[in-house]
């Protein structure tokens, strides 16, 4: 990870959860880190911090990425979207309401890659199989043993059309 | 750990009808009045025994609302709502109104550590009995109040109704109290908890309290506290266990923008910053300005075996039957089985925060134990207990001692040079997998003497390798990994095992659950201890069961018999023989089919030997790859308080006990730890993960068992037996991979 300079900090341009961000930021700086440290959206979790267990997953232009050791800079002028960004307890995400319905995780710290990871996946496959979504989610860990709950939840989100 | 297989604490006699009746009161139903039992006698329910004060578990809001102050923690294991199902029960309240508050030092009962499969037991029973005395407290007082008699009166949603318009509640009784105010006294158990009929909501499924926070992703673990003017700290690593450092250039360390300090004492040091990612960069400058001496070298992990037997060891003899006469013996069968270094591997790395301020430190950690943490804080630390105070946040899931105990003392040793500002100490990936205590290696040598017939007239068990158990708090050293690098350090601990009255540790169901007419069980604890170990799930029964389930259908198959029947035959205990006939009845047992390339095998334990019983039903698939399709488990934990509690348990222990038994060994070199990533150390996957079927055999009238750490041997026999079945192979050393098979 880069050192934080006075003079590396420059200013990137990109929208997280909707809202337009400039940060004034050494743009090698991991997205993680600026979004729970700057932003404070802490729904994304550092596991590994190098791409191997999908904690940190966030959506950048609807795709599931490793906010961990993706640099700021490959978030410029995108659409970074967080759990928080997904639903609201008012308005949750059908996915969310579906991880509550099955009571979908033990611990839950991987819980919010893994939603983000669905998410992507029914974004590009509203409907999709129960082997689908085990492929899916293959980049996400859990070590609790929660993996079949949260397969269901996900089929459940599915069938009660969930989309981003 | 006050679970025994005698008398239990947690039920005192109940001599309902003539005490009540000589206090002029008649038994009745839920809702009305009050129940009274005979006097106890010396004996509190669980933990109140040793925390007998009614205020310090509950307290009445004046806003309607129930606090309840647990001394067990959430490790991820669903423990605060089913408490808080008990305690809403007991007192007549909808589970909204209940609040479960964080442990803390500072107020919460001391229940000793979250572990052991107890917290049921433990606290769930103290609470049910404190809630059920808490109601009739308040009864007591609003019938003086109000002018009726005590039967009258009924509890709805914690208002209180008598005759008429007579009303109050638990919240306008409370709000003309002061201090502890009505519970300001000790629990004498005289009142009786509801029977199992009248239970609302325990025994039934509860959504988890804490699932919303986490689905809608807020701030809910640990590693999410935000606190004005945090610092940020990193641990500099030795390159090998038990190297020493002998010399530190701190000034590039110092000269990193954001660094406030360098930390070193003896061989423990470490940086804090204003960021994460300038303390990352301080550690950096840190490590290239360190020279170390390398500790001793560690075993040849590819001969685990030579080296268990080649170690000193203290040698105990835990359970010995003997048969009157002695059965003729014909022959023995003698196998051996092993099970490496498992590592704890949580998702996220431990964590702590930090706070010295006027000569005192206040904590927030993921520790199962703020009081034992406590202790040995108080031990290295030089203070007393007054001026620490050890706060309970969530972590990940924790399946025993992993890095929770050892970041709190490293991040109170990195925050006593910035006292008045907090210090976050992050572990990484790497700390994680490689510096946090390990699950022990263990060798198991069984042998069987049959007679003539082939039946067993006599078992022998010893069970070889490092103890289980260096958590804190337990004796006059610190077992915390910094305590042992500092200038003044303290001895290095070896692992040691909890008395087998609790469980046990290697020895831990080393005694078969099985009636057998003789047998004779040892346990050989290794006094050297160059790979750091303490608790991780199940301690020792993991290697144990596996071992005795397996050597079960050896000695059935000597035999030609169905393991099934085998097993039968040899099981007296009728819910022992329940959970093995609904598993395999569920699975089809009878009708399986021999197909090529798939295999059957069945597992079975009593958990500790007086805990939970499981059976499980494993179907494997050997080709391309050793791959579990599905488990079938049926289970009997008594009373289950959360019925999708106890499945969610079950499932996750079963799908963690695939991932021990198919993939998970901890590698090194002889100097180090070298599964130091998920890609050096994989755990199960989802494509890989089976379908797992639970069915729980309900027993509301017995004593809650805990569900967390029963499945892992059953599950551990199945599969070994089930992979037996389908190539012929018999693999006796976890884990089972395909390289391991050729080379069988």
């Amino acid at each position: 990870m880069a050192t934080p300079t006075a003079t590396a900090a420059e200013s990137t341009r990109l929208s997280v959860n909707g809202v337009e961000r400039e940060i004034a930021a050494d743009p090698a700086t991991p997205l993680l880190s600026i979004l729970r440290g700057r932003l404070g959206l802490t729904a994304a979790h550092f596991g590994c911090g190098a791409n191997q267990c999908g904690a940190c997953h966030v959506l950048i232009d609807g795709h599931a990425v490793a906010s961990c050791d993706t640099p700021l800079w490959a978030a410029a002028g995108k659409e970074v979207t967080t759990l928080e960004g997904l639903g609201t307890p008012e308005k949750p995400h059908p996915l969310q309401r579906a991880f509550i319905a099955e009571q979908a995780m033990q611990c839950g710290y991987c819980i919010s890659g893994i939603i983000v990871s669905a998410a992507a996946l029914l974004r590009r496959n509203p409907s999709p199989t129960e082997a689908q979504v085990r492929e899916a989610l293959d980049r996400n860990l859990c070590r609790c043993g929660a993996h079949n709950r949260i397969v269901r939840a996900v089929l459940r989100a599915s069938k009660e059309g969930a989309r981003p | 750990m006050s679970s025994g297989t005698g008398s239990d604490p947690s039920h005192p006699t109940d001599r309902t009808s003539s005490p009540a009746e000589a206090r002029g009161l008649t038994p009745v139903g839920p809702g009305l009045g009050y129940h009274i039992v005979g006097a106890a006698g010396s004996a509190l329910p669980g933990s109140l025994q040793s925390n007998p004060r009614l205020s310090h578990w509950l307290r009445f809001r004046p806003d309607g609302i129930v606090e309840v102050s647990p001394g067990k923690v959430e490790i991820g294991q669903g423990i605060l709502t089913a408490v808080a199902q008990i305690v809403a029960d007991e007192l007549d309240v909808e589970l909204a109104r209940i609040r479960m508050l964080p442990a803390t030092t500072a107020a919460s009962p001391n229940e000793g550590v979250t572990s052991g499969s107890l917290s049921i037991e433990h606290c769930g029973s103290a609470l049910r009995w404190a809630s059920a005395e808490a109601r009739a407290i308040h009864l007591d007082v609003a019938a003086q109040r109000l002018g009726v008699d005590v039967q009258s009166l009924e509890v709805r949603d914690g208002e209180i109704a008598g005759p008429g318009n007579l009303r109050t509640s638990y919240w306008e009784l409370a709000e003309h109290e002061t201090g502890g105010g009505l519970l300001d006294r000790d629990a004498t158990a005289k009142v009786a908890p509801k029977p199992a009929t009248a239970r609302r909501l325990a025994g039934a499924a509860a959504e988890r309290l804490d699932i919303p926070d986490k689905v809608l992703g807020r701030p809910r673990f640990i590693h999410d506290l935000a606190m004005p003017g945090l610092l940020h700290s990193r641990v500099l690593r030795p390159p090998s266990p038990g190297a020493s450092l002998t010399a530190l250039d701190e000034t590039r360390a110092k000269a990193v923008p954001g660094v406030v300090a360098v930390v070193r004492d003896g061989s423990f040091a470490g940086v804090v910053a204003e960021t994460e990612d300038a303390a990352l960069a301080g550690l950096k400058a840190l490590a290239a300005g360190a020279s170390w001496q390398p500790g001793d070298a560690l075993p040849d992990e590819g001969d685990l075996p030579a080296w268990i037997r080649s170690q000193p060891v203290e040698s105990t003899p835990i359970n010995l039957r003997e048969a009157a006469p002695p059965g003729r013996v014909a022959r023995t069968l003698r196998r051996t089985y092993t099970r490496p270094f498992i590592a704890h591997a949580s998702m996220a790395p431990s964590c702590a925060i930090a706070h010295w301020s006027d000569g005192g430190v206040r904590l927030w950690t993921h520790t199962q134990g703020i009081y034992n943490l406590r202790a040995d804080l108080q031990l290295v630390l030089g203070l007393p207990a007054e001026k620490i105070v050890v706060e309970h946040a969530e972590g990940a899931g924790c399946y025993g001692q992993n890095g929770a105990d050892d970041v709190a003392l490293e991040a109170a040793l990195l925050a006593r040079a910035v006292e008045g500002r907090p210090v976050r100490l992050l572990w990484s990936r790497e700390d994680e997998l490689v510096w946090s205590p390990m699950g022990a290696a263990q060798l198991v040598d069984l042998e069987a003497d049959l007679d003539d017939a082939g039946e067993i007239v006599a078992w022998r068990h010893d069970v070889w390798g490092n103890g289980h158990v260096s958590r804190p708090g337990r004796g006059k050293s610190p077992t915390l990994q910094a305590a042992w690098l500092l200038a003044k350090p303290f001895p290095r601990l070896v692992a040691v095992n909890p008395p087998l009255a609790g469980g046990g540790g290697s020895e831990r169901n080393a005694t078969p659950c099985y009636d057998l007419p003789a047998w004779r069980v040892t346990n050989h604890r290794l006094l050297t201890m160059p790979i750091r170990t303490s608790s991780l799930r199940t301690l020792g029964a993991f290697a144990n069961v596996f071992a005795i389930e397996s050597f079960m259908d050896e000695l059935a198959a000597e035999r030609g018999e169905d393991p099934l029947a085998f097993r039968q035959r040899h099981l007296k205990d009728a819910r022992a023989r329940a959970v093995l006939e609904a598993a395999a009845r569920r699975a089809g047992w009878s009708s399986r089919q021999k197909r090529e390339g798939v295999g059957h095998g069945l597992g079975f334990a009593r958990y500790k030997g007086f805990g939970a019983y499981c059976a499980a039903v494993a179907e494997v698939e050997t080709d391309p790859d050793i791959r579990v399709r599905r488990l079938v488990l049926a289970v009997d934990v008594g009373e289950a308080i959360n019925p999708d509690g106890v499945t969610n348990q079950m499932e996750g222990g079963a799908i963690q006990a695939t991932s021990w038994v198919l993939k998970e060994a901890v590698h090194f070199d002889r100097s180090r730890i070298t599964s130091d990533t998920w890609e050096t150390y994989p755990i199960l996957r989802f494509s890989e993960v089976p379908a797992v079927e639970v069915e729980i055999i309900a027993r509301p009238e017995e004593k809650p068992l805990g569900a967390g750490e029963a499945a892992h041997g059953p599950v551990a026999g199945a599969i070994a037996n089930a992979v037996c079945d389908a190539l012929g192979v018999r693999v006796r050393d976890l884990p089972i991979t395909r390289e391991r098979i050729v080379a069988t």
